[in-house]
């Protein structure tokens, strides 16, 4: 609880310091959730002029599209603390973080809420809200729940994925950028159908990194395209992700010789 | 030698040394071609009707994106904005070479070094693959052309984002800014030709579409003939505006510039 607190504390410090420049900040999450809006008008246009892609209507992929995106930000927002791991590693910062009563992990998170995500944050609301209007679902609490649920899975699943790519910072002294694959990658494969990719795609994933888990294969229960339960289960394994991030970090925390300051 | 060729190849040829990097970047791009890829084969699939670009073109395309993607880097150069920061590029200035030349030649190499080390492994893996053909005899001189200018522009722009360092410092704000608005003008994610029609002229007046889409879409064919020199003339004009008001930012913001000591 003490450590909660501090970390509550830490974030507030982030945010003060964002703050410092506030026509900036305004001016940048206006113009991100603008860009990233247009983003999404570029796609509608793709799909009007297609007629949908595999099946699925633009209302179904904006489903998809509105459910990760928010999720990446979420994650964004939270985990970005551990994009400057390498250099603290690198610098031999990260000893003084160990020296600190507190868990090291949270340490890293909580340095920064990036408040910059706000504007993705806020695009990728819109697109769901869109979603959630036109896609025809017959909306209850269960549904609700797992639109929620999807969401929360998804951030997990992406903080873990955060946390595993600082942690390769722990063996190369610089964390590998080919992991940005599977992040930044993620989220533009994951916000169309998985359908459309071929078998190894879909099995990567689906079972290695289960991005399916948390956007594809919900929102296919949402919109009534499948029935089978494990459907509503699946977003637990983006806490699956999270849980082996978090002991890959403290793996690597536990093995950890510091290259001196 | 003038300085300005040197320094251009001097920053080239240790940019040629970061082969790790390329190495990550080429697994990254070639990942990224095969998920468009994906999408633009599921996008052809729902329709017969006939698009702006055909199938294998459209495939071709996102190869030869993905194949010289670093032309289409924009945003500030972190070389220079951390020499501005610190106040460093003081040491710049009592050169005698013109600042934004100098710029220019450490720029143009910091493109085309790193695009010259990824775009084989990737131009040769398309091609095997079979979804990407060599541009035809007539059109390659164009392709060299094209793809030269491209690499002039893309540096022009560059250096007049960097410019603005001068007045925020931090390149927080451009830095940020013109990368996203440029994402999608640049036909990366979608192929310019596929985007909505009404988009069309938008995106054939920005400065963006040179950069990445005119020299892919000459290799593809798809633009030939007048087509083609129109749109190479189009970035010799981005080019010469471009370098123009480069050269005005840059010379206010010495002016104004105070360098903090040290």
């Amino acid at each position: 609880m003490h450590a909660l607190r501090l970390g509550l504390r830490m974030l507030g410090a982030s945010v003060r310091s964002q703050m410092q420049y506030p026509a900036s900040f305004v001016i940048q999450a206006i113009a991100h959730f603008a860009i990233t809006g247009l983003e999404f008008i570029g796609l509608a246009g793709l799909l009007a002029r297609f007629g949908g892609v595999r099946g699925w209507t633009l209302p179904e992929v904006a489903l998809l599209y509105g459910m990760i995106s928010v999720a990446f930000a979420l994650a964004d927002m939270i985990a970005r603390g551990f994009d400057a791991f390498g250099s603290l590693v690198r610098l031999g910062d990260f000893d003084r973080l160990l020296l600190r009563p507190m868990s090291p992990a949270l340490q890293v998170a909580a340095s920064t809420l990036h408040l910059r995500s706000l504007g993705q944050l806020a695009q990728g609301a819109a697109v769901l809200a869109y979603a959630t209007t036109h896609a025809g679902i017959e909306w209850s609490a269960a549904r609700i729940a797992l639109v929620v649920a999807a969401i929360v899975g998804g951030t997990c699943l992406f903080v873990g994925l955060f946390m595993a790519q600082a942690t390769i910072a722990f063996w190369t002294v610089e964390s590998l950028e080919v992991v940005n694959c599977v992040t930044h990658g993620g989220v533009e494969t994951a916000r169309l159908p998985l359908s459309i990719y071929p078998g190894g795609f879909r099995f990567v994933f689906t079972f290695i990194v289960p991005l399916a888990a948390v956007s594809f294969i919900p929102a296919q229960a949402l919109l009534g395209r499948t029935t089978s339960a494990l459907a509503w289960a699946a977003p637990a394994a983006g806490l699956a992700v999270a849980c082996a991030g978090a002991m890959l970090f403290a793996l690597g925390t536990r093995h950890y010789r510091s290259t001196g300051s | 030698m003038s300085p300005y060729v040197a320094a251009l190849s001097a920053r080239f040829r240790v940019l040629l040394r970061y082969r790790a990097a390329a190495l990550a970047g080429i697994v990254t791009q070639v990942f990224f071609g095969f998920v468009r890829i994906a999408f633009v084969d599921a996008l052809y699939a729902s329709t017969g009707a006939p698009q702006p670009l055909s199938h294998d073109q459209a495939r071709a395309y996102i190869w030869l994106t993905q194949a010289f993607l670093l032309l289409g880097m924009l945003g500030v150069d972190p070389e220079i904005a951390s020499l501005v920061r610190s106040g460093n590029v003081a040491s710049d200035l009592l050169r005698p070479v013109d600042l934004h030349s100098w710029w220019m030649a450490r720029v143009v190499a910091g493109r085309a070094a790193p695009t010259s080390l990824r775009c084989l492994p990737i131009l040769v893996l398309a091609i095997a693959l079979g979804q990407l053909h060599l541009p035809t005899l007539e059109a390659a001189p164009l392709v060299i052309a094209s793809l030269a200018l491209a690499v002039v522009l893309g540096a022009a722009l560059y250096t007049l984002v960097t410019a603005s360092l001068f007045w925020t410092i931090s390149g927080e704000g451009m830095g940020r800014l013109v990368p996203a608005i440029a994402w999608f003008a640049l036909g990366i994610v979608v192929p310019l030709p596929l985007l909505p029609d009404w988009l069309q002229p938008l995106l054939r007046a920005l400065p963006f579409a040179g950069m990445l889409d005119t020299p892919v879409r000459i290799w593809l064919g798809h633009l030939s003939g007048a087509d083609a020199l129109a749109a190479i003339a189009r970035q010799v004009a981005w080019i010469t505006t471009l370098v123009v008001a480069g050269r005005v930012l840059v010379a206010r913001g010495v002016r104004r510039l105070v360098v903090q000591g040290g």
